[in-house]
């Protein structure tokens, strides 16, 4: 049942990446073209519960849907199986997780 | 070909050997099986190779032609020969045995790990069960089994290629024929079994069973209705 959990969480976080990478990359384009420096861009940024929201759903998202599919890669291309791949696995999640929140972290946080 | 004659190379040997080359007399309406049966007639007498019906049904001489799994008493040569030349091997992804013979245990192995069989819901004093041949769950299952068990799907599937545990294509068209069949009784006992590591989950959308499978089955189609049909029962509390 794992597999099929797995499965879904993989294909929801996916459907929930879609969109929200195509506004980054279109914020991205827009910020570049309208010359903002990082100061500006972080003065927009800090204090927002939107950007936080933004980004936070992002992070999670990847969280998610990344280690998922290196598990699929790891057991298709390294034949690694058992407990250690799924400890990894979620390892490798906390991982995502903890540094994208704290890159979100840095955007959004107030300074002191 | 030009002097009536095909170069073929076949292999002998099992996991340790090397391709012979043969030189075999060019028919019209020629068969795969036509040539390794010449070469094992005239030129190889201990050649291995595994052959039943000869018309396509009993899904035995299946053999890699020219790098492509085929199902070789219908494989004219005149459709797979590249320059002259026809190169048999056995199947992948099975352990081989002789020749061209592979051992197919593990193929039937992961039909059973799929629930690939039929639990009854009656007895046979019960009367029959009235199924109609429109329904969209007869269709198809109807769609699904005309499957000779010939192994050509799993042969050319790199995902079993890959991972070991995968069951396979065929293993999970019997399992989507049965969970379509209304008269089973265990379907949440099948839906269990193909949610399992190495089940439909595994499957990577490629096609390769259906491009291959030689009575035109659909094997993929079978796979996408099982991860839907699994993702439901999950949703539903069904699954555990």
């Amino acid at each position: 049942m794992i597999e099929a959990r797995l499965y879904l969480l993989q294909r929801g976080s996916a459907m929930v990446l879609g969109p929200l990478v195509i506004i980054h990359l279109g914020l991205i384009l827009y910020a570049i073209q309208g010359g903002l420096s990082a100061a500006e861009i972080l003065e927009r940024t800090r204090g927002s519960i939107a950007w936080a929201v933004f980004y936070g759903a992002f992070v999670l998202a990847a969280a998610v849907h990344a280690p998922i599919g290196l598990r699929n890669l790891a057991r298709e291309w390294l034949a690694w199986r058992g407990r250690s791949l799924d400890y990894a696995t979620l390892g490798f999640g906390l991982i995502l997780l903890v540094l994208g929140l704290r890159a979100v972290w840095a955007v959004v946080g107030v300074a002191p | 070909m030009n002097d009536g004659t095909l170069t073929v190379e076949i292999w002998r040997g099992k996991d340790e050997g090397r391709f012979e080359t043969y030189r075999v007399p060019h028919r019209e309406s020629q068969t795969i099986l036509d040539v390794v049966t010449w070469v094992q007639r005239n030129a190889e007498p201990a050649l291995a190779y595994r052959f039943a019906c000869r018309v396509g049904m009993c899904g035995s001489c299946a053999m890699t032609v020219n790098g492509k799994p085929r199902w070789t008493c219908r494989t004219h040569v005149s459709k797979v020969v590249s320059s002259g030349v026809v190169r048999i091997e056995p199947l992948r992804s099975l352990p081989r045995i002789k020749d061209l013979v592979a051992d197919l245990t593990p193929f039937f192995e992961k039909w059973r790990t799929a629930r690939g069989r039929f639990e009854p819901s009656a007895t046979r004093a019960d009367p029959m069960a009235p199924i109609s041949p429109e329904s969209p769950k007869r269709k198809a299952a109807d769609a699904g089994i005309e499957c000779i068990n010939c192994a050509v799907c799993y042969s050319a599937c790199d995902v079993v290629a890959w991972n070991p545990d995968y069951v396979g294509p065929a293993a999970l068209n019997r399992a989507w024929t049965l969970v379509n069949d209304e008269r089973d009784n265990d379907r949440a006992g099948l839906l269990r079994a193909v949610s399992e590591a190495g089940g439909c989950h595994a499957c990577h959308t490629h096609g390769s069973c259906v491009e291959h499978c030689p009575v035109g089955l659909n094997p993929t189609e079978g796979i996408a209705g099982l991860k839907r049909m699994t993702l439901s029962a999950l949703l539903k509390g069904a699954l555990s």
